[in-house]
């Protein structure tokens, strides 16, 4: 197992480098994985993987009832999907599958309800159902006046990304593929990548960088797609907020654009979000007065007791948009080169079927994979509500009464979770990694009482 | 496993330990403090500053703690530590977890002291980055006094209370320099003489009619943009910033149960509640005597 944060990098060639461990990169490295033949690495310019647009995203497994029908998205969402859900299941990553409901707030949106069933059907997603508004009211009681109806999409999920992108990478990494961290591609040519650590020869090369994807295509002379980052603001609410709603309220999209969710989250939150803005600066993470206030009048019609309880966290997110209605995945054989473009909000959804449509890609053009293994499973350790956590466990805290101590008092994660995520293949390089994968400092204190506590261990362990 | 105690008390802090001392010396029988932290006495324990105990016999925070767990325990409470009420097992019965498992521990009466703690950045919807270096007073406290942690050099405080110029203590205790206090009151919530001295002799400015409009920086916090109340903003470089006050009560326990909670009561009979709870902020003293008090009302017939 190879994980590195500094120093030099390995002289001797590999044979596919992967640019980016967000959830898409990780998730063709688990691909490249199944190959042993192939000598893997992926580059990551952060100091943890999912830090650019996985990391803040509104949390869906989407069934792409309402993608581009025929599109490439909408077939890798649909794929995805399934494949996701199954694989959440073996290796313990939080998901509960709620359902979705598109609340019509006027006759426009009510009017768009029968249409966007038509559309899901062409996705082929044919269990949607139209409700009217006594029965939108039983499900939600405490919707805000004045819904007319709604459209039931009972596939849609809640997940954990988090644990998602982890369990990709620590695959990825058990498996043999190298893991560079803090490891900036700041020039790019065929077989070459002049980082902020050195130089990396490959034979092949897999743009995967997210909202930098385009900039790094150009440096191979593909001016194909830009990127525009466009910037998604999400408020998570106190968990006393999650008895108010039961489904994922997505907004209904029409001409005059698209609405802002409200959703529980796997943490046992909810989330109310987000905002779509275009901007130039694929840096500008920060949440803004006007956005929060748009999204509390926005989350005030839609659940209005809502607003009553206290906010957690506030964070925003890049997705990386382009001028396409469409991923743009497209392969150079003559430079040994692959992009991974415009991968939008669906990233997350769709991230196992786009890794294996790129690697289905590579042999027709030029890349001998070689033989194929099945993967070990990987076990990941449950921050979902929905399930057990570790304090709730009488034989776990019977074996190791570590996980009966407390550290994080909000979220109720013991000193063994913690212990465990620091001594793991992939460990934080920061309290914030270590908040990902084990929702310690997350809860509603922020630190209050056991931010010390938690750098504590966290330093002690780092040494 | 289920368990039975005269009077179970959550929160080991100056209201809890001090309700139990008194339950415990009149005679209440069995009275148990349980506290989810490992060590017992609540928000003092981090308090490095003087101003706790009685004018006779002035103590410091960590001192003043010690001696509310001594007297519980001598009083005849049981103090148990590390372990969490987690939610109720019924109206006068909790359960709860620590390092030997769960456990669910029914009482005759249940002390609800689980204190307050300052509203964090997020929920004051203050825009900006998420870098570290953000901090409220408690978790400022913690760092420096129980663990040494180094925090960084330059510090902006927001609030001008006293637990905020006692959070500029601290961040010059650890070594760091406090580069403002900035409030959006007229002038500061503390007392002339402490506001005098740390604008006169320490000249740390004070800036009044100001908000905190957005936190800078990308991994670390490179400095805070204020708005003055006519719309004017400046930018002030620092690497921490501190949010003071503002208290809010840790009531998830009394909202599991569907309690509404009042000085010393709450709506469910034999469970009753003390302490910053009831009045988030207030003194350590205060608290004790609500300790005091509530330790009287269960006592009554």
């Amino acid at each position: 197992m190879t994980v590195t944060t500094h120093g030099p990098l390995p002289d001797t060639p590999y044979d596919v480098i992967v640019i980016g461990a967000g959830v898409v990169g990780s998730a063709i490295a688990r691909a490249l994985a199944r190959h042993p033949r192939l000598r893997t690495a992926v580059v990551e310019a952060q100091d943890d993987m999912g830090q650019g647009s996985s990391k803040a995203n509104t949390a869906i497994l989407h069934t792409g009832f309402d993608a581009v029908p025929g599109s490439l998205e909408a077939r890798l969402v649909r794929e995805g999907s399934r494949q996701l859900a199954d694989y959440a299941a073996e290796s313990g990553i939080p998901v509960e599958p709620v359902g979705a409901l598109l609340v019509a707030w006027d006759e426009e949106q009510r009017a768009a309800l029968p249409r966007l069933a038509e559309k899901a059907e062409r996705n082929d997603y044919k269990e949607t159902r139209l409700l009217e508004a006594a029965e939108l009211y039983d499900r939600e009681p405490h919707l805000g006046p004045g819904a007319l109806g709604a459209l039931h999409v009972p596939g849609e999920s809640i997940i954990c990304p988090w644990t998602t992108t982890v369990a990709y990478a620590t695959q990825a990494v058990r498996h043999g593929v190298d893991l560079h961290l803090n490891c900036r591609v700041e020039k790019l040519s065929q077989g070459l990548l002049s980082t902020n650590r050195g130089a990396l020869h490959t034979r092949w090369i897999i743009n995967a960088a997210g909202l930098h994807t385009d900039t790094l295509d150009r440096d191979l002379g593909h001016d194909d797609f830009t990127v525009t980052p466009r910037r998604g603001q999400l408020i998570v609410f106190d968990k006393f907020a999650r008895a108010l709603v039961r489904h994922i309220l997505l907004p209904v999209p029409t001409a005059l654009g698209k609405g802002v969710l409200v959703a529980p989250t796997v943490y046992g939150n909810v989330l109310l979000g987000p905002t779509a803005e275009d901007l130039d600066d694929k840096r500008a993470t920060q949440s803004t007065a006007d956005g929060l206030t748009r999204l509390r009048e926005q989350g005030r019609r839609i659940l209005p007791e809502l607003l009553d309880e206290e906010v957690t966290a506030v964070y925003a997110g890049l997705r990386a948009a382009t001028e396409y209605d469409d991923y743009r995945i497209t392969a150079h054989p003559e430079q040994a080169y692959l992009t991974v473009g415009g991968i939008r909000s669906t990233g997350l959804t769709a991230s196992l079927a786009i890794a294996e449509y790129v690697i289905g890609q590579l042999p027709a053009n030029g890349l001998e994979l070689g033989p194929s293994r099945e993967l070990e499973r990987v076990r990941m350790p449950n921050l979902g509500e929905a399930s057990p956590r570790p304090y709730q466990r009488p034989d776990l805290i019977a074996a190791d009464p570590d996980y009966g101590t407390l550290v994080c008092h909000c979220e109720r994660v013991s000193r063994g979770e913690i212990r465990d995520a620091l001594a793991s293949a992939i460990p934080p390089g920061s309290l914030d990694g270590l908040r990902r994968r084990t929702r310690a400092r997350g809860g509603r204190c922020q630190g209050f009482y056991c931010g010390a506590a938690v750098r504590q261990l966290f330093e002690e362990a780092r040494g | 496993m289920t368990r039975q105690v005269d009077v179970l008390v959550v929160g080991a802090g100056p209201a809890g330990l001090t309700a139990a001392a008194r339950l415990a010396a009149s005679g209440a029988g069995r009275v148990e403090v349980l506290d989810r932290e490992q060590q017992a006495g609540g928000v003092p324990r981090h308090c490095a500053h003087g101003g706790f105990g009685s004018w006779r016999r002035p103590l410091t925070g960590p001192a003043y703690a010690r001696r509310l767990v001594e007297t519980a325990l001598s009083a005849g409470a049981v103090v148990r530590t590390g372990v969490t009420a987690l939610d109720w097992a019924g109206p006068l019965a909790l359960h709860t977890v620590g390092p030997g498992g769960p456990e669910t521990i029914e009482a005759r009466a249940i002390v609800l002291a689980t204190g307050a703690r300052e509203r964090p950045r997020a929920a004051r919807l203050v825009p900006g980055t998420r870098p570290a270096g953000v901090y409220t007073t408690g978790e400022l406290q913690q760092a420096v006094h129980l663990f040494g942690q180094r925090i960084g050099t330059r510090a902006v405080i927001v609030g001008a209370e006293p637990v905020s110029y006692r959070a500029a203590d601290t961040v010059r205790a650890s070594g760091a320099e406090v580069v403002a206090l900035v409030t959006e009151a007229e002038r500061a919530q503390a007392s002339l003489v402490r506001a005098q001295d740390a604008r006169l002799r320490r000249r740390v400015p004070l800036l009044t009619g100001a908000t905190v409009a957005e936190l800078l920086g990308h991994g670390r916090l490179s400095g805070i943009r204020v708005r003055r109340r006519d719309g004017r903003t400046a930018e002030l470089a620092c690497d921490t910033v501190v949010f003071t006050g503002d208290f809010v009560p840790e009531n998830e326990l009394a909202r599991r149960g569907g309690l509404t909670v009042d000085a010393g009561t709450t709506s469910r009979p034999g469970v009753f509640a003390a302490g910053g709870l009831t009045r988030p902020g207030e003194s350590a003293a205060r608290a004790a005597r609500a300790g005091v008090q509530v330790a009287a009302a269960v006592m009554r017939p």
